[in-house]
């Protein structure tokens, strides 16, 4: 199996405090991993590590190599701003920039200096079909994307990520805020991806879980637990913390 | 039991706190609403195109006061150009790259202390520094630089407010698809904050136009027959104005009416000023509703 990210050693702390104890595992390329495990475990501290996102945080200190295809982003010298081209993130939240839906999606496009207005017109128009959005937005292009409902937001902050052709997608609990219909759209959306997109998720459903994922990480107290196949991680967990969590012993 | 009957003492504890803080209000808007009406009524009278196109004549005792609103407006101006680049720099820099270590916390409370000292001591400062110091001379734009001074804490401040106001979402947001800090600033963040940015710096410089002290020693003259020609020159200023025509003028009751005059003039500009500040962030709000 290709690795897309393998992820060694990452420790990170805030000040004092550790709150990744040295995590190591490989996400497969075109695969949906999903991280789970009960809220401060660490799970979205370790997937904003891996798009650097804790750059911008003063007090966050990381230590240990994540490799994109071999390549160390924490290499001295890196360009993080290229590694956030490759690698994409969608929050918990919608954040749809208050521009219009058109220009949330060219956005990253723009800044990466395209400005065929042509170009741009139909690279949007497939990111958005390609988002199942297209029907729903297309006669209202130049409209406030904040107009949008909550779920339709989400989807498109997914298409303005994936217009930017990342390698990776990080999504940190895409669907925490979205109702059903729009969560199963959403993760209609994710399987679709995966096709091309290498996603790892971090979700505090673990019905989700299941329903997407490949593999699946428990993580408790800033340690990956365990990480095996999704279907294994909760039908046969090896470790009683796993059963205890998956069997909602716990959490 | 009926619902209306039940706990009758805290409903009267109610209503009396919300009466007693509505008194509040009214005894404010009505010291104001006094304040206006003295102004405006005794006023508004001497206000005609002579009064506001023309010069001084006999001793200001007739004619108008153009070159004090020339004054005023051009002082405003040079005011604006120095304040509001180097404000919303200083405050781009403090909001959104400052780490926050003493030495910052330190340099941003001695920013909003900066913001309460006394006008006089601006003016001080400014005849210290501008007049003499950078030999600018008694000047429109010794005066400018002075009021900047004054008004830069305002303006940092507000537009530092403005900035922190824009939820973090949007600067992440724009990260995450490969965008500089910078660019996240500019195309994210500063639309963002265009509202409060200009109300702030729009309000810092109305009450820039209004200050008499920081000029005082600066570049403000007591009559001139002239219009400045350069920011070189002195220069005439409406609060300056109706200081002297209030309490250094050798017939104050004669010229009381264009004291009131020059009064609304100057809060008529102000007023200008404010709805200038109403009209933009009307128009932004339309744009960037805040509510995400």
């Amino acid at each position: 199996m290709n690795t897309k990210l393998a992820i060694r050693n990452i420790r990170l702390s805030y000040g004092k405090q550790e709150v990744l104890k040295g995590i190591s595992m490989d996400i497969p390329a075109n695969q949906i991993v999903a991280l789970i495990g009960p809220s401060g475990c660490g799970k979205s501290t370790l997937l904003r590590a891996m798009n650097r996102m804790h750059d911008l945080s003063p007090t966050a200190r990381v230590q240990g190599d994540i490799l994109l295809d071999g390549e160390n982003i924490y290499a001295p010298g890196t360009d993080v701003v290229a590694i956030r081209r490759k690698i994409g993130m969608v929050f918990q939240k919608p954040n749809p920039f208050p521009k219009s839906i058109f220009d949330n999606v060219a956005y990253g496009l723009k800044i990466n200096g395209e400005r065929n207005r042509k170009r741009l017109q139909e690279i949007v128009e497939r990111t958005l079909r390609s988002s199942y959005l297209w029907e729903e937005v297309k006669d209202h292009l130049y409209k406030s994307a904040l107009e949008l409902s909550g779920g339709q937001q989400q989807r498109l902050c997914i298409a303005r990520a994936v217009a930017v052709t990342p390698q990776v997608l990080l999504m940190d609990e895409p669907c925490s805020a979205l109702d059903p219909i729009s969560t199963a759209r959403v993760e209609e959306l994710m399987l679709e991806l995966k096709k091309d997109y290498t996603i790892v998720i971090v979700t505090h459903n673990m019905q989700q879980a299941q329903r997407v994922a490949d593999r699946t990480a428990f993580m408790y107290l800033g340690e990956v637990i365990e990480y095996n196949d999704t279907a294994q991680l909760f039908n046969q967990p090896q470790q009683e913390l796993t059963a205890n969590y998956v069997s909602g012993t716990f959490g | 039991m009926s619902l209306n009957t039940a706990l009758p003492a805290r409903s009267i504890v109610q209503f009396l706190g919300i009466n007693t803080l509505r008194l509040f209000v009214i005894i404010v808007l009505l010291f104001l609403g006094i304040i206006l009406w003295d102004i405006f009524s005794k006023g508004f009278a001497v206000i005609n195109s002579t009064f506001l196109l023309d010069y001084p004549r006999r001793g200001m005792m007739e004619g108008g006061i153009f070159p004090a609103i020339a004054g005023t407006t051009f002082v405003t101006l040079v005011t604006t150009l120095f304040a509001i680049p180097f404000g919303i720099c200083a405050a781009i820099y403090l909001s959104e790259y400052a780490i926050d270590n003493t030495l910052n916390r330190f340099i941003r409370a001695a920013i909003r202390n900066l913001a309460g000292v006394p006008s006089i001591i601006y003016g001080l400062f400014g005849v210290a520094v501008f007049v003499q110091g950078a030999a600018l001379g008694a000047s429109i734009l010794s005066s400018g630089l002075t009021l900047g001074l004054l008004t830069l804490p305002y303006i940092i401040t507000t537009t530092e407010e403005a900035l922190k106001n824009v939820p973090q979402s949007y600067r992440e947001g724009a990260m995450a698809l490969g965008a500089t800090r910078w660019e996240a600033i500019r195309t994210n963040v500063l639309p963002g904050a265009v509202s409060g940015i200009v109300t702030g710096a729009i309000l810092g410089l109305s009450r820039a136009a209004g200050e008499t002290a920081p000029i005082l020693f600066t570049g403000v003259a007591f009559y001139l027959r002239y219009l400045p020609s350069s920011v070189h020159d002195e220069f005439m200023a409406l609060p300056y104005h109706l200081y002297i025509l209030s309490t250094q003028h050798h017939a104050i009751a004669e010229v009381r009416p264009l004291a009131y005059g020059t009064a609304v003039v100057l809060l008529g500009l102000v007023f200008l000023l404010n709805i200038l500040a109403f009209i933009i962030r009307y128009r932004y709000r339309k744009f960037h509703n805040h509510q995400v």
